[in-house]
């Protein structure tokens, strides 16, 4: 059984005992334990099922690496699924519960997918769930979601904040081992600002666990004086718990720092995340252990030889009482050795190597240690956890020799490189064949904006797995990390690592060599994805050769931990079916983030109040407070219509559009784009811009202008004023107001950069507020001592004039067809003015109207909205509009356009009114039909609604429509066929419904 | 006489650092030759100063002008004296292709104090707020999560920042966020 043992453990704290549940068991643990040590420390060696045949899984590894120990985290707001136990600090108080089984872990329903495992090879569900057709949409799919998944998905609002970080520096250090410590401070030393970087909360890595000595002292000492002297170090800056989760161009790298994880509720974000530049960025993010692939390799209390050693060294914990090592390389003796010191049971090491080891074997060997060469385990025997091996030749075909008892097994195929940081930005791999690894090839490294090299791997990373090459690679890597910044490096000695030579490791890929189906169906690569050596060999001769196809074709390597411990067995098996060299197979394409990062990380403040910007104009705490019912326009809220009482959203529209036209009506109008427009070439610069002429506006006057792209469609409409001989103001749509103010100065900037013209956006300047209605202008008098008389302020005038002590500027302009001033107020007095009007016009029964009341009215009117009557396809000539287009003009952006043929073709759809039969509101959007069918066998239609509403002034319903040769069909009636398959009918009429002579306005 | 009000008018946060959105700050938009010699005079007399380097502001008690671009300064005078420098700027300018207009109601402006106001602003901006990099003196436009924005440090320890008015709100509420208590982050002092 897993246990606590009576002595050691370097990371916990014996005294401080927290508790923790798994499934509602109350377990202990003690400070400094992971989720992982804890569990093991109280025998809990299965912690879920596997994925598809629901067998049973134990924790394999001690890192980041685990594809099995993930758990559903926490509860309610603070739930988390599929959380990693080997990377997750114990707290008091945690709560976890294990994933993917059903009713429970120790018995499973779905377990008997394991005896069906021959009819589940990969590829099964591709091929199965295909035919018939509509069943994967109602049968299959809804069967397999319920049976697979890991975690569940959390169902209440996070109680969490999380944030981003922006940090600069010239050499960003990831990974805190013995690597990365020395490179920070070899970079340190010469000069640069460092930031070192550790995804766990211990510095050192597992270099002491795995023993040697630097310049003479045990390797944990030489950590803790790095450390010592990094922190003395002004231009070096540590910080654990935070990984380097992706590399990117421009050495741009994103970091994940786990704030709070191991204590939930403490103030403060619980993740950060990291947006570091940096000058170098060195990867010293170390090696994986490899797992072999031999049949049972996947039952609980198979562990990699490093993992197992890492919880007795680190936690105190053993994985079991008597250990069968078995490895293809000297590193696993360590593993032997380190157990049998503790006074645990080693009954065997079986190197697979037919010659066996070197020092440490003899080292093993003298500890009384049974050592096996040239064997190999032909089966484990257990179910819910080891029992057993069966020992066989590793050069057989898996007869078996000798069955041993046991109770964990720990396995060793070799190391690679954590080369994940180093490819992210396109570094390359070379094969290295001594020791059957992939590793960074240093000419070949991600290049910068300069085209050179930014990231340099260090240590284990760079494929210097020996604690003397480690550390002699890592203080090159420092060194040339601040040369390439410029710093100047003074060269010296690297501490010297000294650790027991070991000899070469013999690549194993199937144990034994010659394994046959029935144990190669039972030996797994992929252990969340159960994936086994058979299912990459059937890909193989299914045709799946190329490394990423097999692997979707397998499903290896994308659960998530991403394949980190099954990638290499599976390629190199790969490799072998297709016979070919492994390089010439390569690798799948390492993406970040390194292990996954939290959802709400990335969105960082971007939640709740701060979820994305509302712009507000100066008068929305009014509407608010005053029944504002909003509308979205661009990023502001505007008021739709003002409720009062009990009234619907129609009636409120209805009263404020009949109040309008009888007496006063009041609209927030801020939001309307206002660009200045001033220079020597100014009116060149709108002739140019606007289809009509500007230059010859007078100033004191304003225009209706439109706007089209270079493609001759119509963008943006709006009343120009011309406030003296170089100073236009433009008015945009609210939408148009920063995208006309961009298209204004590309044209200046890219094309007329000649032209003397500056633009400046001040649509935030001013509060506008539209006062409108037949007492508008009595309403002014009443707060202005200014002559605002017909003649003074005629109909397209402006005058500026002052409005209770404040100066304002008053434009006569009208888009609801009434007597109307659109008011420009400094925005710091918006509100003060607004007051004003509202209490000065209740003598007019002043109404405040919102959005809905402003369409309905220029519909009345016949005036064209943006975004309605167009939709970018529409130019002005589609709309009549050809009063709006000067015929003096050489040029405007989009004449030539809409020269063009199908431009000019008179059979395009034009504006016309449409009135229904029986007064009703026609569908927004509907189409009129008409005879006959489209060569997809769809209706033909012949025009379209582009605005409808219910007219209160009319009482009936009124729209606009582009029909067909419209305009030439006056009186004609169209059918608009609607949803529940009745048809509307709509007589085509002219589209001014209201006051067609302008005499309302013109008063 | 109907009276001014700035935007958030008073709000106020204490987290690891104040958070106060200021008073009406006088702001004019100046666009023009900033190499030019009548320019430059124009500058210095309204405010003093003279035309700051890119990335840079000047300052001299109440008034000053930063770098927004390269033909344009943003000058800040007191909200009271706008009008009057405006005149100043269109006498002196008089002649020249410029563009003088007044913008100081179309922006909210937020003090941040106390120790950790780097740290803030590098939580928000992707701005190097290192000591070596970001000093008295420099003036960023950048954005502050999704808005536009714009800052500098009139002194230690403090940074104003420059927003759209209609977005203030937000801006508060972003920066009381990176204010709170806890979110220390230790990196930059």
């Amino acid at each position: 059984m897993s246990t606590r043992l009576a002595t050691g453990g370097r990371l916990i704290d014996r005294a401080t005992t927290m508790e923790f549940t798994l499934n509602g068991k109350r377990l202990q643990g003690r400070a400094g334990d992971t989720l992982a040590s804890a569990l093991l420390a109280n025998d809990q060696l299965m912690v879920g099922r596997s994925f598809k045949y629901h067998r049973p899984r134990g924790i394999v590894a001690s890192g980041a690496e685990e594809p099995n120990a993930l758990f559903n985290m926490g509860e309610g707001a603070r739930f988390e699924p599929n959380q990693r136990a080997t990377t997750t600090e114990l707290f008091d108080g945690l709560t976890c519960r294990s994933q993917n089984h059903w009713p429970s872990l120790e018995f499973d329903v779905g377990a008997i997918n394991s005896r069906l495992a021959r009819f589940l090879p990969a590829g099964f569900y591709y091929k199965m769930f295909i035919h018939p057709r509509p069943f994967w949409k109602h049968v299959y799919e809804p069967f397999i979601r319920q049976s697979a998944g890991l975690g569940q998905a959390p169902k209440d609002r996070d109680a969490d904040s999380y944030e981003h970080f922006h940090a600069f520096t010239d050499v960003l250090v990831i990974g805190g081992g013995v690597a990365g410590l020395q490179a920070a401070r070899a970079a340190g030393a010469a000069g640069a600002t460092v930031l070192l970087i550790e995804q766990t909360a211990h510095w050192g890595g597992r270099a002491p666990v795995d023993g040697g000595t630097v310049d003479g002292q045990p390797v944990d000492k030489f950590v803790d004086e790095t450390l010592a002297a990094l922190r003395e170090m002004p231009n070096v800056t540590l910080r654990n718990r935070l990984m380097g989760a992706g590399v990117y161009d421009h050495g741009y790298v994103l970091g994940y720092e786990r704030v709070n994880d191991h204590q939930p509720g403490a103030p403060g974000p619980r993740h950060r995340l990291w947006r570091i530049r940096a000058g170098q960025v060195i990867t010293a993010t170390g090696a994986i252990e490899r797992p072999l692939s031999f049949a049972g390799n996947d039952i609980p209390g198979v562990m990699l030889a490093s993992a197992i050693r890492d919880y007795a060294v680190d936690y105190g914990v053993s994985v079991g009482d008597r250990t069968v090592v078995v490895t293809n390389n000297d590193d696993a003796y360590r593993t032997a050795i380190t157990l049998k010191t503790l006074g645990l049971e080693v009954p065997v090491i079986l190197d697979a190597r037919a010659t066996g080891g070197g020092a440490l074997a003899d080292e093993a060997r003298s500890l009384g240690i049974r050592v096996e060469a040239g064997k190999g385990i032909a089966k484990v025997r257990g179910g819910r956890r080891v029992t057993g091996v069966a020992i066989c030749s590793q050069a057989g075909e898996g007869a078996v020799l000798e069955e041993i008892a046991c109770d964990a097994v720990a396995m060793s195929g070799g190391w690679s490189p954590v080369v994940h940081l180093w490819s992210h930005c396109g570094g390359k791999l070379l094969w290295d064949e001594a020791h059957a690894m992939f590793r960074p090839d240093v000419d070949k490294a991600p290049t910068g904006a300069n085209g050179e090299a930014f990231v340099i791997a260090a240590g284990a990373a760079n494929g210097a797995l020996h604690l003397r090459d480690t550390l002699a690679d890592a203080q090159a890597a420092g060194h040339a990390a601040a040369a390439r910044l410029g710093h100047e490096v003074k060269e010296s000695a690297p501490p010297l690592g000294e650790a027991a030579p070991e000899v070469r490791l013999q690549p194993i890929w199937m144990m034994p060599q010659g394994a046959k189906t029935v144990l190669r169906m039972k030996s797994w690569l992929d252990f969340q994805n159960d994936v086994k050596v058979s299912d990459v060999q059937l890909a193989a001769r299914e045709g799946f050769e190329s490394v990423e196809h097999a692997k979707r074709y397998t499903t290896l390597g994308m659960a998530t931990d991403q394949g980190k411990l099954s990638n290499i067995n599976g390629l190199a098996i790969l490799s072998d079916a297709l016979n070919q060299p492994i390089p010439q197979t390569g690798t799948t394409t390492f993406r970040p983030p390194y292990t996954p990062i939290s959802m709400a990380a990335i969105a960082g403040e971007a939640r709740g109040e701060t979820f994305q910007p509302i712009r507000k104009t100066v008068l929305h705490e009014w509407h608010e407070a005053n029944g504002a019912y909003f509308e979205p326009v661009g990023a502001w809220r505007r008021p739709y219509t003002f409720r009062k009482g009990d009234e619907t959203i129609e009636e409120a529209v209805a009263r404020e559009i009949t109040r309008t036209r009888e007496s006063l009506g009041l609209l927030d109008a801020s939001t309307l784009g206002k660009i200045i427009v001033k220079g020597p070439d100014a009116g060149r610069f709108l002739d140019m811009l606007y289809t009509n002429m500007m230059s010859t506006l007078k100033p004191g006057r304003c225009r209706y202008g439109l706007m089209c792209s270079e493609n001759g469609f119509l963008i943006d409409d709006g009343v120009v004023a011309r406030l003296d001989d170089e100073t236009f103001l433009c008015h945009t749509t609210t939408g148009g107001a920063e995208s006309i103010h961009g298209h204004m100065e590309d044209w200046l900037q890219c094309e007329w950069w000649d032209w003397q013209v500056y633009t400046a956006n001040v649509t935030e300047q001013y509060a506008q507020i539209a006062v409108v209605g037949p007492k508008a202008r009595a309403l002014l008098q009443k707060l202005t001592g200014d002559d605002i008389s017909a003649e003074a302020l005629s109909f397209m005038g402006w005058k500026d004039i002052t409005l209770d002590g404040v100066p304002v500027r008053a434009y006569r302009i009208s888009f609801s067809g009434e007597l109307s001033y659109e008011i420009a107020i400094p925005a710091s007095y918006g509100r003060a003015i607004w007051d004003k009007l509202l209490s000065e016009g209740a003598a007019f029964n002043a109404t405040p109207y919102g959005t809905e009341a402003l369409h309905v009215m220029r519909a009345e009117k016949g005036l064209i909205m943006i975004g309605d009557e167009t939709d970018g396809t529409v130019i002005p000539q589609d709309l009549n509009m050809e009063w709006a287009i000067s015929k003096k003009k050489e040029d405007y952006l989009g004449k030539r356009a809409q020269a063009r043929s199908h431009m000019a073709d008179p059979e395009r759809w034009k504006l016309v009114g449409l009135e229904t039969l029986d007064g009703a509101v026609l569908p927004d959007g509907a189409y009129a039909v008409a005879q006959g069918r489209n060569a997809n066998g769809q209706r033909k239609v012949q025009g379209r609604v582009t605005s409808s509403y219910h007219s209160p002034t009319l009482g009936r319903g009124i729209a606009m429509g582009l029909v067909h040769k419209g305009p030439e069909r006056m009186g004609e009636v169209l059918e608009f066929p609607r949803v529940d398959g009745t048809v509307m009918k709509a007589k085509i009429v002219d589209q001014v419904f209201y006051d067609k002579d302008g005499e309302k306005q013109n008063v | 006489m109907s009276e001014p009000t700035s935007p958030l008018a008073g709000a106020k946060y204490e987290g690891f650092a104040g958070v106060v959105a200021m008073g009406l700050q006088g702001m004019i938009s100046l666009r023009g030759d900033l190499g030019a010699e009548a320019l430059g005079k124009a500058v210095k007399a309204v405010t003093g100063v003279d035309v700051p380097a890119p990335r840079r502001i000047a300052m001299k008690g109440e008034t000053g002008a930063a770098w927004m671009s390269p033909d344009e300064l943003l000058l800040l005078v007191p909200y009271a004296d706008v009008a009057t420098a405006l005149e100043r700027l269109h006498e002196m300018l008089a002649g020249t292709h410029f563009l003088a207009v007044d913008v100081s109601d179309a922006r909210a402006m937020f003090s941040v104090d106390g120790q950790g106001v780097r740290e803030i602003v590098a939580k928000l901006m992707p701005v190097d707020m290192r000591r070596q990099a970001f000093g008295e003196g420099d003036f960023r436009r950048t954005r502050m999560a999704q808005i536009p924005a714009a800052l500098w440090m009139p002194q230690p320890d403090r940074v104003q920042i420059i927003c759209f008015r209609s977005v203030a709100e937000y801006a508060f509420n972003l920066l009381k966020g990176a204010a709170a208590p806890g979110g220390e982050v230790g990196h930059l002092s």
